[in-house]
């Protein structure tokens, strides 16, 4: 009997946390997708309407503003899309694998400069990037990479913030056990870290693909520098191009139609990212 | 055009303005200013021997690229995306577009200028365009060529153009930009208004109530009376001040504040404390709001374009795009017309300037000619576009004709702009009238809603100056 | 870990480490070292552009320094610090709150992969579109005014674009909305990595859920947790397109807002290599200082932790079946 009477308070205490969760989660959700409603509202809006002030109804301008932004011969939004694509999955990939690569190598293995590597890459994390640009884009330059996706992708190989977290990722859920498992195996290096590791690190992976992806997705500043013709601007570029037009064309409408188009993809690919984090942690063959 | 102002709310609100960081690192700094006068010598007199075949023009939107393209005579075909325009002689004009966020249009073209000398011919930036505010910074250097000595326009060819057009590229007696534009501002009020506060909205009459600014004051008082604001926003003013100084801001390393900006300090301040103004800034949402159907300010200061578009366009109640006609009835469409104000001044502007190093000095020669010389192709422009162009002669002839403005009342505001223009003297323009005005602007909103004294938002004016212009040494303010 | 395979690996093991980290390093030294060098080289020069005419460089010594110590630098690092700690403070607190949620088994939240999507969704937006939607909202004549007037909460429209607080106010909830969603995601995902066992032992022996998280999963996240302590102090340290695009690249009134690496900027106006410099030098010195302490302070002793930590979950999974048992 008491311990029905346990499970009852149980249950209610479990009602309670559960309906105080759903209350600040959708408190939460309304806050984030409120601004998302914003933006698709003004995106039905005319230029006019918009700097007049905020509305919480749709306008009847959605599209004009979709057909204004196809046609500016200017701003070519498929292959702008095409372009930011390449761009961000390549480096996102890149940044993934090998920063999960490098994290690995130092927690792993025991060699001289472990420690002084590892120093190193947080030293460069601190270093604000801001000045540096000018010596980056000298550089590609002389490299003969301006105007190239290049120089935009390859750096993403050193990313300190995703190895950062890569490092840590591996001190909490990669017990060596499993690799020296392996190695009594017969399995190679490679095939270790391939196979066995990054499989259990796929949560991390995706959660830090996704990360990669919008922020390379989103950049403006770097990009804008490198890229020079029409065929290879990314999105930011074309948004930026477009809060840039003469007094005649300068339409709100069409810059808010270009963000929500420019959302869009990355929206799609956050789904599928986030889907696999969950189904990363159901496969994970970490519980050995 | 517009977007000098613009810039203050979006660009570089816009984000991250870096104001990056682009060539300089390396040690070849040191000897590009001599390289380049010699480039520019040396390409005037190559001129005539070989023309190049690639015709590459540098500028941050599609503005010049279609006045170039529906206006210059020699155009023969178009790429379908726009990235060329082909002339009838063959030679292949490459557009090089890159959007001002960030400061990324001046970034990158800084870098090609400083490289111009190393670059193959074909890749060399032959014509790049600037905007008023930063035209000094290369207008003041030799990398923009002079439109007479080195690129061969003649006076003649000069003659039509407004003179304050050229003197905000003119140093030292040398002329390096030409425009097609030309931006006289107009104080535009609302008639309803004027009739309320003032008993007339007759152009004329209104104007002899504001023609300086004591008069100004005092309808704004009586304004205020009336349950109005005079103007706006804190800086609508501004330009008739600054525009309207007794010498450049710099002289030498010194920075002397003009008593016309203190002018303007005292009357925003005043205005801001007596409730005549309200609060906004340009361009943002309440200022747009404040030109609407439910605005209740007696005028704005602006000048052609915004006239004709902005102002208009935030009169309507129903855009044009959802069904709504340019008529009157629809919002306060035929309330506003336009008078002379204060004091002459003008908004905006696009100049083009021929690079030192082309090897298309000829072809430079003649889009200059055609597109801001041309009596007949400004006056096409005109009327095809509305964007009042800088030609006395076609500009007086429009004047001159029965033509009128239904938005304005009826009013013929060509006839103003076209008076106005010849008063604006823009001969105290100097290279940090942008960086200076701007962080003047900055440093006393602070103190017009209050958050610091007046002592206060000096000191950050001085202390922002420093920072964006190390080689300023002082400040001196009016007694 | 037998005798035999240890000793084979520390010969032959070692290339491999090097191996694996040798792109990484390979990458930074081409792209980010040599720009990096550069930086602290110039800190020492007398070196801008006055218009396009390039002054310098001229070696000063310790003269930009000096200039710097001698201006607001300790206000802009004080507000810096401050706007952090607004918007941080809530986010590691929501976020931790969320992520224990979503995980919790018992719990069994309806609609997570919808919650999970929608909080990290800001941080879609490109900050610059994100600015452009505060404007319109907390302008003085926007809805958020509008219905704080409405509801009798205030008498007249709120300048919060125009006030200190107001101001600071805003950089922090922006940064919120944006981050917040981010570190959610990376604590779900180090506590999806925590042993499941490890719950269903602590259940069996009635643990409540406040003691499992912060008895099990709080000590088992915490690697996590250091980084992402780390990451947004330092992410914090360097704030600047949030308050510069809020504040229009002004910095606030009466610069209040003016982060260091904004004041940074100001001097990138006139391509100011050596003033510029000279405060990334400054805030690369107190970064690695504060990292350092926090990085020693969160993990006590450096390497131990790991080994500790294994320990620990060793022993716990021992119990965890001997409780099965």
């Amino acid at each position: 009997m008491s311990h029905a009477v346990k499970t009852k308070s149980e249950k209610a205490t479990l009602t309670a946390r559960r309906t105080v969760s759903y209350l600040v989660l959708v408190l939460l959700s309304f806050l984030c997708l409120f601004f998302f409603y914003v933006l698709v509202i003004n995106s039905t809006r005319t230029h006019f309407e918009i700097q007049k002030g905020f509305s919480l109804l749709p306008g009847k301008s959605l599209m004009t503003n979709l057909k204004n932004v196809l046609a500016d011969a200017n701003i070519p939004v498929l292959s702008g899309v095409r372009n930011s694509l390449i761009v961000s999955s390549c480096s996102a990939a890149l940044s993934v694998y090998f920063s999960a690569l490098t994290a690995y190598g130092i927690y792993a293995y025991n060699f001289k400069f472990k420690k002084a590597a590892f120093a190193i890459i947080l030293l460069i994390m601190t270093m604000p990037t801001q000045v540096s640009a000018l010596g980056f884009l000298q550089l590609i330059t002389k490299m003969g990479l301006k105007n190239s996706f290049l120089p935009l992708i390859i750096p993403s190989i050193a990313a300190p913030a995703v190895f950062f977290f890569m490092k840590q990722y591996l001190d909490a859920s990669l017990p060596m056990e499993i690799v020296e498992a392996a190695r009594i195996d017969g399995a190679g290096e490679f095939y270790t870290f391939n196979h066995i590791v990054l499989p259990i690190m796929k949560p991390a992976l995706a959660v830090q693909a996704i990360f990669s992806f919008v922020s390379s997705w989103n950049n403006y500043f770097i990009p804008a520098l490198v890229l020079d013709t029409a065929d290879k601007k990314t999105l930011p570029i074309l948004i930026a191009q477009l809060r840039s037009a003469d007094f005649l064309k300068f339409d709100m409408g069409k810059v808010y139609m270009l963000v929500a188009i420019a959302i869009l993809p990355v929206i799609v690919v956050y789904l599928l990212l986030s889907k696999f984090i969950v189904r990363g942690v159901a496969l994970g063959g970490v519980k050995g | 055009m517009r977007k000098i102002s613009r810039r203050n709310f979006l660009l570089a609100s816009g984000a991250v303005t870096i104001s990056a960081a682009l060539s300089a690192c390396g040690g070849s700094s040191s000897s590009t200013s001599t390289a380049s006068s010699a480039a520019a010598s040396t390409a005037a007199s190559d001129a005539t021997a070989a023309q190049g075949k690639v015709l590459n023009i540098w500028c941050w939107n599609d503005e010049f690229q279609d006045r170039f393209n529906d206006y210059y005579p020699e155009v023969a075909s178009i790429a379908d995306d726009k990235s060329t325009t082909t002339l009838k002689d063959g030679t292949v004009v490459k557009w090089t577009i890159n959007a001002n966020e960030n400061n990324n249009y001046q970034n990158k073209l800084d870098e090609a200028l400083l490289n111009q000398d190393s670059a193959a011919d074909d890749d060399k930036v032959d014509i790049f365009l600037i905007e008023a505010d930063y035209a000094l910074k290369y207008v003041d250097s030799d990398y923009a060529l002079d439109v007479k000595a080195d690129i061969g326009l003649t006076d003649a060819d000069l003659a039509g153009q407004y003179q304050y057009t050229k003197d905000i590229v003119t140093v030292d007696g040398s002329q390096r930009g030409t425009t097609w534009q030309a931006t006289p501002g107009l104080f535009a009020y609302r008639r309803s208004i004027a009739k309320d506060v003032l008993g007339t909205d007759d152009p004329t009459e209104v104007q002899s109530y504001l023609s300086d600014w004591d008069k100004f004051n005092d309808v704004a008082a009586q304004a205020h009376d009336k349950g109005y604001k005079m103007l706006s926003g804190f800086d609508d003013a501004y330009r008739t001040f600054s525009n309207n100084v007794a010498a450049p801001w710099v002289d030498g390393t010194t920075v002397k504040v003009d008593p016309n900006i203190m002018k303007w300090v005292d009357q925003t301040k005043e205005y801001t404390d007596k409730g005549y103004n309200n609060k906004s800034s340009l361009w943002d949402n309440q200022w747009a709001a404040d030109q609407g159907p439910s605005g209740k300010v007696f005028g704005f200061f602006y000048s052609t374009w915004g006239i004709n578009f902005t102002l208009l366009g935030n009169s309507l109640e129903t855009p044009v795009a959802e069904g709504g006609k340019e008529e009157v009835g629809n919002g306060i469409y035929g309330d506003y017309a336009v008078c002379e104000g204060p004091q002459p001044y003008y908004w905006g502007g696009t100049w083009i300037c021929g690079a030192a190093g082309s090897d298309n000095i000829d072809t430079i020669r003649d889009v200059m000619q055609k597109l801001t010389c041309d009596e007949a192709i400004m006056k096409q422009i005109t009327l095809d576009t509305q964007d009042y162009t800088n030609n006395e002669a076609a500009m007086e002839e429009i004047a001159n004709s029965d033509y009128k403005s239904d938005f304005l009342g009826g009013q013929n505001h060509i006839a103003l702009f076209a008076e106005a223009a010849k008063k604006i003297d823009m001969s105290n323009a100097g290279p940090y009238d942008q960086g200076l005005n701007e962080s003047f602007q900055t440093a006393f909103k602070d103190y017009f809603t209050g958050a610091v004294d007046e002592d206060t938002a000096k000191a950050n004016f001085e202390t922002a100056i420093k920072e964006k212009y190390p080689e300023l040494t002082e400040v001196v303010w009016p007694a | 870990m037998g005798e035999k395979p240890k000793k084979k690996g520390s010969i032959s093991y070692a290339k491999w480490g090097y191996i694996f980290i040798a792109p990484f390093f390979l990458i930074f030294a081409v792209f980010q070292l040599i720009p990096l060098g550069s930086t602290i080289y110039y800190s020492f020069f007398e070196y801008y552009r006055s218009g396009l005419k390039i002054i310098g460089p001229t070696f000063v010594g310790l003269k930009n320094y000096i200039t710097l110590f001698a201006t607001d630098l300790p206000k802009y690092f004080g507000n810096t610090l401050l706007l952090w700690i607004i918007g941080f403070i809530p986010q590691i607190a929501i976020s931790l709150l969320l992520a224990a949620w979503f995980t919790d088994l018992r719990l069994k939240l309806k609609g997570q992969t919808f919650f999970k999507t929608v909080i990290y969704m800001p941080n879609l937006i490109m900050a610059s579109a994100f600015a452009m939607l505060f404007f319109a909202l907390f302008s003085d004549n926007g809805p958020v005014n509008a219905v704080l007037v409405n509801m009798g909460l205030l008498k007249e429209p709120f300048s919060f674009l125009n006030s200190v607080w107001g101001n600071r106010g805003l950089i922090g909830l922006m940064n919120f909305l944006m981050w917040f969603g981010n570190t959610t995601i990376m604590l779900m995902a180090a506590i999806m990595g925590v042993d499941p066992t490890l719950y269903e032992a602590a259940e069996l022996d009635g643990c409540t859920p406040n003691q499992m998280f912060w008895k099990i999963t709080i000590p088992l996240i915490r690697p996590i947790l250091v980084y992402v302590m780390i990451t947004s102090m330092i992410g914090g340290l360097q704030m600047f397109d949030v308050p510069q695009i809020l504040t229009n690249g002004k910095g606030g009134p009466d610069r209040t807002s003016t982060t260091m690496i904004m004041y940074l900027n100001n001097h990138l106006f006139s391509k100011n290599y050596g003033m510029a410099g000279a405060v990334s030098v400054v805030l690369f010195l107190v970064c690695a200082v504060l990292c350092v302490v926090v990085y020693l302070g969160l993990t006590k002793e450096d390497d131990g932790l790991s080994k500790a930590e294994r320990k620990a979950r060793r022993q716990a999974k021992k119990q965890a079946k001997g409780g099965n048992a």
